[in-house]
């Protein structure tokens, strides 16, 4: 019987299958940690006396509650309260304590949970990935199985590499036809999200596919699974190729040798066969995208950045756009912007900084506008360094900071002020995501640094070339 | 830690009409730096509940003092939506809430909730309608059944996924169900190695 790479993925790992009484029990490849949702799964084990099954399959990193600002005077790092340094000794002493990999403080290849799986190729086609961190379905865009869990689930996946799961509907989104130059990744996903709504991927585990998907970059592809979640999907993945094998060869823990050739013939194995059937099937038109940005409080509020703020047509609506001080019919490039967050694991690799980059070079930042660029990882951060871009930036008056979760989450001490519009490069413009009062635009980076430049919400366009991007 | 079981529930409901409530509206992230899960029910809502100078507020409709008699959260469409974060149940218990009813719950919130004896249940459209119209009104759901009752005669059938409803209704532990399951485990581990 013909198979998609969702059912594929998912037989492959199967221990104990599905009954009417019970889910499957599946097998985890990766379980990828962090320090805001493991402490109390590492309790439950503690109560119950169980060890980690297999921290050779489990990695730990920082990233939600680090500074993003460098040591002080003193070498202490400024930690937003103590809680949160607390909460980061934690997760050290855990990993000490039940011998799991830490991408620590000092580790040159610590950043961002979903950034820094695929860079060190922990992420691969072919494997199931979990964390307690929704964002998980990044990890998709490699053909592999990620979706995000509770931290009871971390509890489960720590202490049995496995977790309880009934399989989820399948649904298919086609990009048809090509982006047009100078849209990317971020703006097809909220197209998309804005087509299906912020509960129209609930239940589904959901393949990108179609020639606009091909042609995206892994880091693209990584943007664009990333956000499946925004549209309720917990899982968004797109099928390995060529794109793919070439990201992934010769990085640290990528198969070497025959291993490779082995690893890459067996990928090779998982896209979807031709006559695979989807529970659902959506068609999305990619070349009718346009630069992307949110009016609203949830991330299907979304709507091309050269149009104008919609009518309110139920409640829900009308308090959303009294929150967000969009007047109804006003083009959007009349809204005032404070702050431009550039980052997140939605946004923060080379790709990203270099298309925020080709913007700001030999431009400023608009009197009044604070703009914060967070690389998503140590490795980016000195790749982009030795291609001169934190120059770009501090030239142009951005600040450059240590790579983490920053103000996507706001928990670091990295937020805006009561009032203030940010438009970020992130995934959530809920209220007060970015801090207590905080009115978020997402956009792409190119977006996001136009509207630095402008003052105001911007279209990228008038600051860049014509070459189309995430074409590489 | 088990979850208190969950049999059947009668109790007042509170009803928030908006759609896409968020993880975030639930517990916001600075609260998230917490290690334990205890004690969340002070930050549960807190935005919608307190000023930003911390002052309460008096148009919340959330009360201070926690949920009380209203156990039963009514909420819009695509409730839970966004973070993983199981903060957002334990916050919700610990505010008093049992269960919470909306017309489509979020995918990671439903399972995290019925992990916890938060019971997340999923009426139609039209229970969902009337439900929203009638904030305060006494209300028996009934897990063994999968029924709830109003007292001005609103009745729905609901589906639980028949697992989390074994362990909420007779304390089944879902990670002792896997662990149980150690030999079949050990031959994938041999297989796969």
């Amino acid at each position: 019987m013909a198979r998609s790479l969702f059912d594929k993925l998912w037989d492959a790992h199967v221990v104990v299958p599905e009954s009417e009484d019970s889910p499957a029990i599946l097998f985890i490849d990766l379980h990828l940690i962090h320090e805001v949702t493991s402490p109390q799964a590492f309790a439950v084990l503690e109560e119950r006396g169980l060890p980690v099954r297999r921290p050779d399959l489990t990695q730990a990193t920082l990233d939600h509650s680090t500074p993003t600002l460098p040591p002080g005077p003193d070498g202490r790092l400024p930690y937003a309260t103590e809680d949160a340094e607390k909460q980061v000794h934690q997760l050290e002493a855990n990993c000490a304590k039940h011998g799991i990999d830490l991408l620590g403080l000092d580790d040159p290849r610590r950043g961002i949970v979903h950034v820094v799986g695929p860079e060190l190729a922990l992420t691969q086609p072919g494997k199931t990935i979990v964390c307690g961190d929704s964002h998980t379905s990044t990890h998709g865009a490699f053909g592999a199985l990620a979706f995000g869990i509770g931290t009871t689930e971390v509890g489960h996946v720590l202490a049995t590499q496995c977790i309880l799961q009934r399989k989820p509907k399948s649904m298919r989104i086609t990009f048809e036809g090509e982006l047009s130059p100078g849209v990317g990744a971020k703006d097809m996903a909220l197209a998309m999200i804005a087509q299906i709504g912020a509960d129209g991927g609930q239940g589904y585990a959901v393949e990108f596919a179609g020639p606009a998907v091909e042609a995206l970059s892994m880091e693209a592809r990584m943007t664009l699974c990333n956000m499946a979640i925004e549209a309720g999907a917990r899982v968004g993945m797109v099928a390995p190729d060529d794109t793919t094998f070439a990201y992934l060869e010769g990085r640290e823990r990528a198969p070497q040798g025959e291993a490779w050739d082995a690893a890459v013939a067996r990928w090779r194995e998982l896209p979807s066969d031709r006559d695979a059937q989807f529970d659902s099937e959506v068609r999305v038109d990619a070349a009718a995208i346009r630069p992307m940005i949110t009016f609203g409080v949830s991330p299907d509020a979304a709507a091309p950045v050269t149009g104008n703020a919609p009518r309110p047509a139920n409640d829900s609506e009308r308090e959303a756009a009294e929150y967000m001080r969009f007047a109804a019919d006003r083009p959007f490039a009349e809204a005032k912007v404070d702050r431009v967050f550039i980052g997140s694991c939605t946004n923060s690799r080379m790709a990203d900084l270099r298309e925020a980059a080709e913007v700001m070079r030999g431009r400023k930042v608009a009197d009044g506008v604070i703009a914060l660029i967070v690389p998503g990882s140590e490795a980016i951060r000195q790749q982009a360094e030795a291609e001169g871009l934190h120059t770009v930036f501090a030239e142009a008056g951005a600040e450059w900071r240590m790579p983490g979760c920053s103000m996507c989450i706001a928990m670091n001490g990295d937020q805006g002020a009561p009032g203030e519009l940010v438009v970020s490069t992130s995934n959530r413009n809920f209220v007060g995501r970015q801090g207590k009062g905080v009115r978020t635009v997402l956009a792409g980076p190119a977006t996001a640094a136009a509207s630095a430049i402008a003052g105001h919400i911007a279209d990228p366009s008038q600051y860049l070339g014509t070459e189309a991007r995430d074409a590489a | 830690m088990q979850p208190e079981p969950f049999n059947r529930l009668e109790a007042r409901t509170l009803v928030v009409r908006q759609s896409n409530i968020d993880t975030d509206q639930i517990i916001p992230a600075r609260f998230l730096t917490t290690t334990t899960r205890e004690g969340l029910g002070k930050s549960a809502f807190y935005d919608w509940r307190y000023t930003e100078d911390d002052q309460p507020k008096n148009a919340s409709p959330f009360p201070v003092a926690g949920a009380g008699d209203r156990q039963v959260l009514v909420a819009g469409a695509n409730f839970g939506c966004g973070s993983s974060r199981e903060h957002a149940p334990w916050a919700l218990l610990d505010y008093g809430f049992r269960a919470v009813i909306s017309s489509d719950i979020a995918d990671i919130f439903k399972s995290n909730a019925l992990k916890n004896g938060l019971l997340p249940v999923e009426v139609d459209q039209r229970t969902h309608a009337a439900l929203l119209e009638r904030p305060g009104i006494r209300i028996v759901i009934d897990l063994e059944s999968c029924t709830l009752e109003t007292e001005d005669d609103i009745r729905a059938q609901f589906t639980v996924e028949p697992f989390a409803r074994r362990c909420l209704l007779d304390g089944v532990d879902p990670l002792g169900h896997i662990v149980a399951h150690e030999e079949a485990i050990a031959a994938y581990e041999a297989a796969a190695a």
